[in-house]
């Protein structure tokens, strides 16, 4: 292992080219996560083991918070609200106006969602959101998120070329539509209420949830058409 | 001085790549390396500043080749040993050397709904009060550097340092990350929402009336 002693500093190469010997970082050294195996799935048992026999986790607890990200906190939260926002103009403007006590009211605080601010998309104006210091997001509405909003390219290119990534995700924008993009610095959570697709006058607010895409609460995407 | 995890505005980086809703995870560890992390996090060792700032100070080679989730189990295992929680020994074979004291601390199973829907506000009372109300116009510090601690945490990102900007909202006084993430206090004070133009961002911005928005905390901002 890395990390022992002054031979420690030195790594063999388990690879293809074995008899190779690879410098390894020295500041590596002092980071005591090179202690552990360097395989992710062998690091994560290890902690796991470790702390479970020390009494600092328990498995059972482990698994409630996986149920929890896994079945029941998911973008679905997110497009209850979006649906409600568009048939109800007391509730949007409430939304929008200050979302805590109207997200509170409808179940969906929690971890990662104390502050909410929900952001609308108009004819003039397209939201996009993006965390670029680590990958900040609304579990609350939206579940944990997903890998290309945690990827170095989302992070890197959402705030100087946001048209360009919305290309990516198949999103043109009128030219008369200026781009928002939220970069969420700090511990408030943005959520972005897409614009209500033509085509859909008649549908209730149940039938308008089915139409509330995830990317379209991150600003990535637009919601579907009926 | 621009760190990794800094990375807005960055050159280089290819494609984003959309994929489906339900998908979760991409492998069998994530989920549970993600457990760990929050179940660790109930012990009270460390708050969510420090646990960012770990994930930050992994070396700049370690930042880059690790994934999401392997980023955090290795800042949680520095911040382990770093709060005496866990022992090098134990992390290099793999077994507890006994159990610990801090087991009465453990998050228990029937407690992860509470501890999930609570969650952790950061606004907090305040001496400070604010000076910029909405529609100011402020200039953002040139340097996006921690000023109380030499390479600490911040949350001023590069491409934003120096610009000047408007202020959209006012957040309410909040947990001042580079003072908390180093265990220098909370030191709550006004937070605003500044929309900066993205010509005073980039070089060549994809449209005039473009803009990007950012959360930043009184002390980062100035009177232009």
């Amino acid at each position: 292992m890395g990390g022992k002693g002054g031979l420690g500093l030195w790594t063999i190469d388990g690879g293809a080219a074995h008899d190779r010997v690879m410098p390894h970082d020295h500041s590596d050294h002092d980071h005591p996560h090179s202690l552990l195996p360097p395989d992710p799935a062998l690091r994560v048992k290890a902690l796991e083991t470790i702390l479970t026999q020390k009494g600092l986790i328990d498995p059972a607890a482990l698994d409630e918070i996986i149920d929890t990200y896994e079945n029941k906190i998911g973008p679905k939260n997110g497009a209850h609200v979006v649906a409600r926002a568009w048939s109800d103009p007391d509730f949007k403007a409430a939304l929008l106006e200050n979302a805590d006590p109207v997200l509170a009211e409808m179940g969906y605080y929690g971890r990662q969602g104390e502050h909410m601010v929900v952001v609308e998309n108009t004819e003039s104006v397209h939201n996009v959101i993006v965390c670029t210091l680590c990958s900040c997001y609304p579990w609350p509405l939206l579940g944990i998120p997903p890998g290309w909003y945690k990827s170095d390219a989302y992070r890197a290119r959402a705030v100087r070329e946001p048209r360009k990534v919305l290309a990516e995700f198949g999103v043109t924008l009128h030219k008369e539509q200026a781009v928002r993009v939220w970069d969420s610095t700090a511990e408030v959570r943005y959520l972005v209420l897409p614009k209500r697709p033509e085509g859909t006058d008649d549908m209730d607010e149940a039938a308008l949830t089915a139409l509330v895409t995830r990317d379209s609460m991150i600003g990535c995407g637009l919601a579907a058409r009926p | 001085m621009t760190r990794i995890h800094d990375m807005g505005g960055r050159f280089g980086d290819g494609p984003v790549v959309s994929e489906p809703e339900h998908v979760k995870f991409h492998a069998d560890w994530h989920p549970r390396a993600l457990a760990i992390t929050l179940a660790c996090g109930s012990l009270g060792l460390w708050n969510l500043d420090i646990s960012r700032h770990a994930r930050e100070r992994l070396t700049p080679k370690d930042y880059g080749r690790f994934s999401y989730y392997e980023k955090w189990m290795a800042a949680l295992a520095d911040l382990l040993v770093e709060t005496g929680a866990v022992t090098r020994a134990e992390l290099e074979q793999g077994t507890s050397d006994g159990a610990s004291d801090l087991a009465d601390k453990r998050l228990a199973a029937a407690a992860v709904a509470g501890v999930l829907a609570n969650g952790g506000p950061a606004t907090r009372d305040s001496n400070i009060a604010p000076i910029f109300a909405v529609g100011d116009e402020v200039q953002i510090r040139s340097v996006p550097e921690n000023v109380m601690v030499s390479g600490g945490h911040t949350r001023l990102p590069s491409y934003a340092a120096g610009a000047t900007g408007t202020i959209v909202r006012l957040h309410g006084a909040h947990v001042l990350p580079d003072s908390n993430a180093h265990r220098l206090g909370e030191a709550p004070e006004p937070l605003y929402a500044v929309a900066v133009k993205a010509r005073d961002l980039w070089a060549h911005p994809e449209h005039p009336d473009d803009e990007v928005i950012l959360d930043l905390w009184q002390s980062y901002l100035s009177a232009p």
